[in-house]
Order: structure tokens, then C-alpha cells, then sequence
């Protein structure tokens, strides 16, 4: 009886696995399916005949290599940056006790859940002036969305940095104080390497912020379309009524896998960070 | 003398720490939310943006242009309904799955985190296109293998929001499975034990010894899902195509941008942005409460 209300349980979890990952098969498969065979009255699940077709064109001919290499500057940019400022907010926040502390704790946590797609109005007019005297974050630029996607990161960033600086033992540093370590040495020597493992998940976080966004890449990126990153030409590319899905999926996939091997990478980490949540 | 150098370092130092921070936020972050309280109050609008008029200070007339308007009560209606049938679904599912987790072997659980992994990693930009194309009216495999041929899902407009409902459901889930999974396994096994000890059966011991040891953080992930899901955007800009047929698929974050970008509106759109945050900050409220009470030290 045991053995049989296990094996059910385990095949009510596999059914739902394959029904959550369908989308994402359905999406690599259609990207490799021959033009002839997506436009069959008869979808199968499978293609005898796979084709590098909608990877070749999106790349070369729609410019997605472009786009791929501009997502990559900007995220890439957003997550050193957003962990190196996180991680020296996030010890100020643990390791010293001082009386605006709780505040701007809060306040972080506050920023957490402004609807950020609002400030996008006021941002637009503030990138536009600021282009006027800093060329290089201007409207048009990817400095621009480097910029303001490390400030949205950073107030999830410093909260999550936060656990993983608080884990780690006073006595750790007390003994390297003794050892004579100045402050500068036990940050980077000592504490950073430490808390190497949560950098790794907050990097994830900060990651997908910045890859994902295409409000922001729509909103400042007009006229100079050499730097759009891939969410905001993957939506030019979406027309209605005459999609070349090929297309559009070979490019959605391009799009999905750094995010999947990242995520693959720290997956351990990343269930560890949030089981921090729970007091045993 | 040397004592009170380093006392006084030592002060400095958080703020030197927190300073790189403050340097983003304050400028990136605050501002523009200061900002966007101001243009709240004025009239601003294209001849406004090129500089042909200067900008005109209406005080509260934005507000009262938006509360008078029934499209905008219609749109806070079903942003709400939306929100909460998305939070509703995503928790029921992603609990039930947690619990599932707990119940089934270890090949099995392993597949079911690397599906839920690729669902959550899908950025929504991608999720949302490859939905649509899955429910296309006449590529998509939906119509085909249903029949349907034809068939627009984003022509009704409670079905386009089932629709995209689902999207959000298959992006959020993850999180609250694998969050509720990992506070299911730290309740300690002793209290488990004994329970069973006591000759409680497996549904009493979750519904008495479990649920309520989970109860802080089931909370923090309902506000936490609140939260994600009252700020749907792409979803719905992406598969409904900016806001539905005639906007009928219209939530207040898609709202804001349109009535800002599209009509020039800016500051209508920054009047809405201002009522969204309000009701989020409502919602935090809740949430500081719900975390203090877990005992969590700020």
C-alpha cells in the first residue's frame, strides 16, 4: 500500500515536471524545426530534420548577435558592480551598530516593492538631461540602463548579502585584527571569499533583473538601435498576425540559456540563501 | 589620544561603506520617485516635453481627472481580481507541490526542482512569447491539438487574463515550492517524532505541527507574491499586445506607461504610478509586520 501511494506521488511529480518544462522543449524544438514543418497543420513533438536555419538568420540577418553581446555588456556590468557595492553596504549593515541603521534597512526593504515600471516616466526626462552633460548614460546608450538597473538590484541585493555576512563568525575577524590585519585586508581578504556563496545567488537575482528588462531598453534606446539589448528587439520582432516563429524562438532560446546554465550553476547556493529564511 | 582615533574610524566607517550605495540609490533611485510625485501634480504633456509651454501646476488635478474617470476605477478593479487570482493559484500550487516534494523519491524530486528551476529561470520576456506562440489562433499547438483552429484566446477578455494568468502562475511557482519545500525540511524531525509518537496521523501532525511552524513564512511569501504579481508588466504588454483589444486587458502598471508614452500624458501616468505605490506601500506595511513577528532581527 505504502509502495503504491509512493510510486503515485511520484508520477503525479514527474507528469507536472514534464507539463513545466513543455514550454521551454516546445521552444528549443521550434527553433530547430524546419520553416516547412512549423507551418504544418500537423505539429509533431519531435523534428527529424533539425536546422541551424533560425539561429543563422536571427544572428546575422536580424542582428540578434548584436543584441546578445549588448544583453551580455549590460548584465554582466550590472552584477560586478551591484555585488561589489552590495557587499560593502551589506557589512556596514551587519557588522556596525549605528543609529540610522534600522532605517535604512527598512527603506531598502521598502524599494523592494516600488513599482519600478512607473519611475520609468521621471527616469526618462532624468536620463535625457543627464545625457546633456555625461555623454556616455544619455538616452541612447547602454551606460544608461547599466546605471539604473544597478540601482533597482541593489536594495534585493543588500538585503539578501545581508544573511550571508551575518553567517559568517565574529571571531573570524577578531582573530585577524589580532594577526594585526588592517580593515582593508579582512573586507577583501578575509570576509569577501567568505561570503563568496552568497555573492554567487545575489549575482543571479541581480543577473535577471538586468537581463530581463525591456521597459527600460524600449523606453531609453530610440533612435540608436545598434544598442538595443535582446527582450526590447525580440519585441520588434514580434509582429502580429505575421510572426516568423522560427525565428522569434531560435532568438527566445539565445535569450533563455545564459540565464538557465547561471542558474543551474548556483542552484545549490540559491535554495540554500532562502532556506535562510526559515528559524528552525 | 590613539584610542579615540580609532573610536572615531570606526564610526566613519559604515558610512564609507554605505557610500558607493547611497551614490545609486539617492540619484537613481530616489530622486526619480520624488519625481515622480512632482509631475503627479502638473499638467505635462508633449508641447511641455519640446519646451513650447512650460509645465503647469495642477495641483490635485490629475487625481481628480483619474478619479473621475470609470476606465481607471475599471482598471484598479481587475488589476486587483488579476493579482489575487494569480497570488491564489501560484500558492495553492506551489504548497501542494512542496508537500509533494516531501512525499516522493529522490529521482523524482530532483526532476521536479529542475523543471520548476527552468520555469523560473525563463526570462518573462521569453515565457511570454513562447506562450503566445503555444496558444497562437492558428500556428499554435493548443488549437491544433484541441480543434480550436482559429480560435483567438486574447479575443475574450477574461480569457486573455486566464491566459496570461497561467504565464504568471508557471513563472511564480517555482519560488514559492522550493521556498515552502526548504522550510518544510528545517522543522526540526523531532517534533515530527514525536508527534507521531503521539499517534497523530499525517494529516493532523501538517495541519497542527507543520502549517503553523510555517506560518511566518508562508506570510512573507504570500505578501512577497502580492507584491510580484499587482506589478505584472511584461505578461501583459508582451501577449495582449500593450493592454488587450481596446485595452481590455489593462493593468495599473501597463496603464501608467500607456497613458505617459503613448497618449504623452506624462503626468497622468506618474499620477497612477503614485496610486500603485501607495497601495504597495500598504502592502509592505503588512509585510514589516509579518517579519517582525518571525523574530527576524533587523
Amino acid at each position: 500500500m505504502r509502495v503504491v501511494r509512493r510510486r503515485i506521488a511520484d508520477g503525479v511529480a514527474i507528469a507536472v515536471a514534464v507539463a513545466t518544462v513543455f514550454p521551454i522543449y516546445w521552444m528549443v524544438l521550434s527553433a530547430l524545426k524546419p520553416t516547412g514543418e512549423i507551418l504544418s497543420a500537423d505539429p509533431r513533438p519531435w523534428t527529424l530534420h533539425p536546422t541551424l536555419d533560425h539561429f543563422r538568420s536571427a544572428l546575422g540577418v536580424s542582428g540578434f548577435g548584436r543584441y546578445l553581446l549588448n544583453s551580455l555588456v549590460v548584465a554582466l556590468a550590472v552584477v560586478a558592480l551591484s555585488a561589489l557595492i552590495a557587499f560593502l553596504a551589506a557589512v556596514a549593515l551587519t557588522r556596525y551598530r549605528f543609529r540610522t541603521r534600522t532605517t535604512i534597512l527598512v527603506l531598502f526593504l521598502i524599494a523592494q516593492m516600488v513599482p519600478v515600471e512607473a519611475l520609468s516616466i521621471p527616469l526618462f526626462f532624468q536620463i535625457r538631461d543627464l545625457g546633456r552633460t555625461v555623454p556616455g548614460v544619455g538616452l541612447n546608450t547602454l551606460g544608461s540602463l547599466i546605471l539604473v538597473q544597478v540601482a533597482f538590484s541593489l536594495p534585493f541585493a543588500i538585503w539578501m548579502l545581508r544573511g550571508f555576512v551575518a553567517a559568517v563568525p565574529k571571531e573570524v575577524e577578531e582573530a585577524a585584527i589580532m594577526d594585526g590585519a588592517s580593515r582593508f585586508t579582512i573586507l577583501w581578504r578575509i570576509l569577501f571569499p567568505l561570503i563568496a556563496p552568497g555573492l554567487a545567488a545575489t549575482s543571479v537575482f541581480s543577473f535577471i533583473i538586468a537581463w530581463n528588462d525591456f521597459l527600460f531598453a524600449k523606453t531609453f534606446i530610440i533612435s540608436a538601435t545598434e544598442n538595443q539589448t535582446l527582450p526590447a528587439a525580440l519585441l520588434v520582432f514580434f509582429k502580429p498576425d505575421e510572426n516568423d516563429w522560427g525565428g522569434i524562438m531560435a532568438a527566445s532560446t539565445l535569450m533563455t540559456i545564459p540565464v538557465l546554465v547561471f542558474f543551474v550553476f548556483v542552484r545549490r547556493r540559491l535554495v540554500s540563501g532562502l532556506g535562510g529564511a526559515v528559524k528552525e | 589620544m590613539s584610542s579615540s582615533v580609532t573610536l572615531r574610524r570606526q564610526r566613519l566607517t559604515p558610512l564609507w561603506l554605505l557610500l558607493p550605495a547611497l551614490a545609486v540609490l539617492v540619484p537613481m533611485f530616489a530622486y526619480p520617485l520624488y519625481q515622480l510625485g512632482l509631475l503627479s501634480t502638473f499638467e505635462y504633456g508633449q508641447p511641455q516635453v519640446s519646451g513650447g509651454e512650460p509645465a503647469r501646476f495642477v495641483g490635485t488635478g490629475n487625481f481628480r481627472t483619474l478619479f473621475g474617470d470609470p476606465a481607471f476605477w475599471s482598471v484598479l478593479n481587475q488589476t486587483v481580481v488579476f493579482a489575487a487570482g494569480c497570488v491564489l493559484v501560484t500558492l495553492a500550487l506551489g504548497a501542494a507541490l512542496a508537500v509533494l516534494m516531501t512525499r516522493i523519491g529522490r529521482v523524482a524530486r530532483t526532476v521536479l526542482s529542475f523543471a520548476a528551476l527552468t520555469a523560473w529561470a525563463a526570462p518573462a520576456m521569453t515565457g511570454s512569447v513562447v506562450w503566445a506562440f503555444l496558444f497562437d489562433s492558428n500556428l499554435g499547438l493548443v488549437n491544433e491539438v484541441l480543434g480550436l483552429d482559429g480560435y483567438n484566446w486574447l479575443y475574450d477578455r477574461s480569457v486573455a487574463f486566464a491566459l496570461v494568468g497561467a504565464v504568471v502562475v508557471w513563472h511564480s511557482f517555482p519560488f514559492v515550492m522550493i521556498t515552502l519545500y526548504a522550510g518544510i525540511q528545517a522543522v526540526p524531525g523531532s517534533v515530527l517524532e514525536a508527534a507521531a509518537l503521539d499517534g497523530a496521523s499525517t494529516f493532523t501532525t501538517f495541519r497542527r505541527v507543520t502549517a503553523p511552524m510555517l506560518r511566518p513564512l508562508i506570510t512573507i511569501v504570500v505578501i512577497q507574491s502580492i507584491i510580484w504579481d499587482f506589478k505584472v508588466f511584461t505578461q501583459i504588454y508582451v501577449m495582449t499586445r500593450g493592454g488587450g483589444i481596446a485595452g481590455q486587458n489593462m493593468v495599473l502598471n501597463v496603464y501608467a506607461y500607456q497613458k505617459a508614452f503613448a497618449s504623452a500624458q506624462y503626468g497622468l501616468g506618474s499620477a497612477i504610478g503614485i496610486v500603485m505605490t501607495v497601495i504597495l506601500l500598504v502592502v509592505t506595511l503588512f509585510y514589516l509586520r509579518a517579519l517582525r513577528r518571525t523574530g527576524e532581527e533587523l
